[in-house]
């Protein structure tokens, strides 16, 4: 924790007048461009999507890259939207769980979620599905323990994940992706 | 109101220019370490070059004498399978840096900048003799890992410098790093080792990490074991349980660790001792 600074709020504008301000600049968010105006340099992408572009699905927790709840893909990669510099996603791809959303990309993703109760209180969900999203298109009959290390950068603190995983494997099922186990929804666990 | 220089650079040379020309520039690489100073308002940069277009930086080179790391190669990089044959421990340790998400982002060359003594991949680094290379205004130079960390998050690092690669000797044999912490992910090192056995040169090599401020060699635990290990026994390489417990005593004594918030001294000294003979024994077991 910092020592005396209290939080800017999400690493915006500080209050102080001397903060850096840097020129517009243009960012491609779910197939759109965006423009910038009026911010400053530090500010973290996370901030940038919720408080300037109206996208507010990337949750923001923990500022730290811990919990997982503002995971985005820039140019395909999974990250923490905390940890990018707004500046820094310039010219690249940046999906949020908006934009996979809207495509109907995750929309077995959330009902499985929803179905299995691996939805609680709900603020790491968008965080899940993102992460999700991505190990699935790329590993999609992922066994438990790739599963398991592919969420291990998602914090939920209700569900105890085993429903989550539950709902993994129900999309595994309904998308004909053999896991490896071979086990079906509800088995094993 | 001033408006904040942010360069861009998609080349090393850009990026050297562009910090020169930007007075008080910060490089910012996958910004794992930086973005959460900032965050916390612990940082403030007044201009920043920012590195993730410089593509040179994330190449890497196996040559049968020499690995060559780019500084800009990530931990998920790290896994390639051509770089993790020839460093496993590099592969291994690479795994357990916090997340996925941490893991597509964070850099080896921002590692070495932020000079953690739990930093994950300095003790291989350490225990390779890694030398890293910088490029300023004036050229390049080669430095060892020893003179470019320092200290405590302390590097001899100039403002104008930016890492380029770093270079490790290929040593023929296996390799293991070990790492405790309270939990298998998203972790922070109570103690680390690494531990590099050389199945040509019989030699042994050993950097520890999260028990000193900079990554530190066990010089005397090498020495004892390469001496202790019958090289030429049938079915491979070979330690007496008297020699694998004194080679774990020395390791904890080439320790010099501290108790904070994640650990005490006493159970860092412990703990560092048992995974190096853990790795160890790992490696004589892998060389049969
Ligand atoms: C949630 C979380 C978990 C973490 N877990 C671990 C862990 O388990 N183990 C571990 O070791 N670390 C861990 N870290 C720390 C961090 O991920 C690493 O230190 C990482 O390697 C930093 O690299 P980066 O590319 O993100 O650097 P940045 O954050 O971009 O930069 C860090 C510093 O290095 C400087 N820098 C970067 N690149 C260069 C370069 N090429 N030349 C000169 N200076 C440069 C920057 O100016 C800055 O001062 C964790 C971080 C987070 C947020």
């Amino acid at each position: 924790m910092p020592p005396e600074e209290p939080l800017t709020g999400s690493a915006g504008p500080a209050d102080t007048p001397a903060y850096e301000r840097v020129e517009p600049y243009e960012l491609v968010v779910n197939g759109t461009r965006m423009t910038v105006e009026d911010a400053w340099l530090g500010e973290s992408l996370l901030f940038v999507l919720r408080e300037r572009l109206g996208l507010p699905g990337a949750k923001n927790a923990c500022e730290q890259g811990e919990c997982g709840s503002c995971s985005v893909l820039l140019d395909d990669v999974v990250v923490c939207a905390c940890l990018v510099l707004g500046v820094d996603a310039v010219g690249s791809r940046v999906e949020t769980v908006e934009g996979l959303t809207a495509s109907g990309e995750v929309a077995d993703i959330q009902a499985a979620l929803v179905e299995a109760g691996g939805v609680q209180c709900g603020f790491c969900t968008p965080g899940f599905v993102v992460a999700l999203h991505d190990l699935l298109r790329r590993a999609p009959s992922a066994d438990d323990m790739t599963v398991r290390e592919a969420l291990s950068g998602n914090l939920c603190r209700c569900t105890g994940y085993g429903r989550i995983l539950e709902a993994v494997r129900a999309v595994q099922w309904q998308r004909g992706a053999g896991v490896s186990t071979g086990e079906g929804p509800g088995d094993g666990a | 109101m001033r408006v904040a220089r942010v360069a861009l650079p998609t080349t090393v040379d850009e990026a050297v220019v562009a910090l020169r020309d930007a007075p008080g520039a910060q490089l910012l690489a996958g910004g794992t370490d930086f973005c959460v100073e900032v965050n916390f308002g612990l940082r403030r940069p007044p201009a920043v070059v920012a590195l993730r277009r410089v593509r040179e930086l994330r190449r890497h080179a196996v040559t049968p004498e020499t690995v060559v790391i780019g500084a800009g190669t990530t931990y998920a990089d790290m896994g390639d399978p051509g770089l993790s044959s020839a460093l496993p421990a590099l592969a291994a340790a690479a795994r357990t840096v916090g997340s996925p998400q941490v893991r597509n982002a964070g850099t080896l060359g921002g590692n070495v900048a932020t000079a953690s003594p739990a930093g994950d991949t300095l003790p291989l680094l350490a225990a390779l003799d890694a030398r890293v290379v910088l490029r300023g205004p004036s050229g390049e130079r080669t430095a060892s890992l020893g003179e470019v960390v320092t200290g405590v998050k302390t590097t001899s690092i100039g403002p104008d410098e930016v890492v380029v690669e770093v270079v490790v000797d290929r040593r023929p044999g296996p390799q293991q790093f070990v790492k405790v912490g309270t939990r298998n992910a998203m972790v922070i090192a109570i103690a680390s080792a690494a531990v590099v056995v050389d199945v040509e040169a019989h030699e042994v090599r050993v950097a520890l990490g999260s028990v000193a401020p900079v990554p530190v060699r066990a010089t005397a635990a090498e020495v004892h074991i390469a001496d202790a290990i019958d090289w030429r026994a049938a079915g491979g390489p070979r330690a007496s349980e008297g020699a694998l417990a004194r080679f774990g005593e020395l390791v904890a004594g080439a320790a010099s660790p501290i108790t904070d918030h994640r650990s005490t001294a006493e159970y860092r000294r412990l703990a560092v001792g048992v995974i190096a003979r853990r790795a160890l024994e790992r490696c004589v077991a892998r060389a049969a």
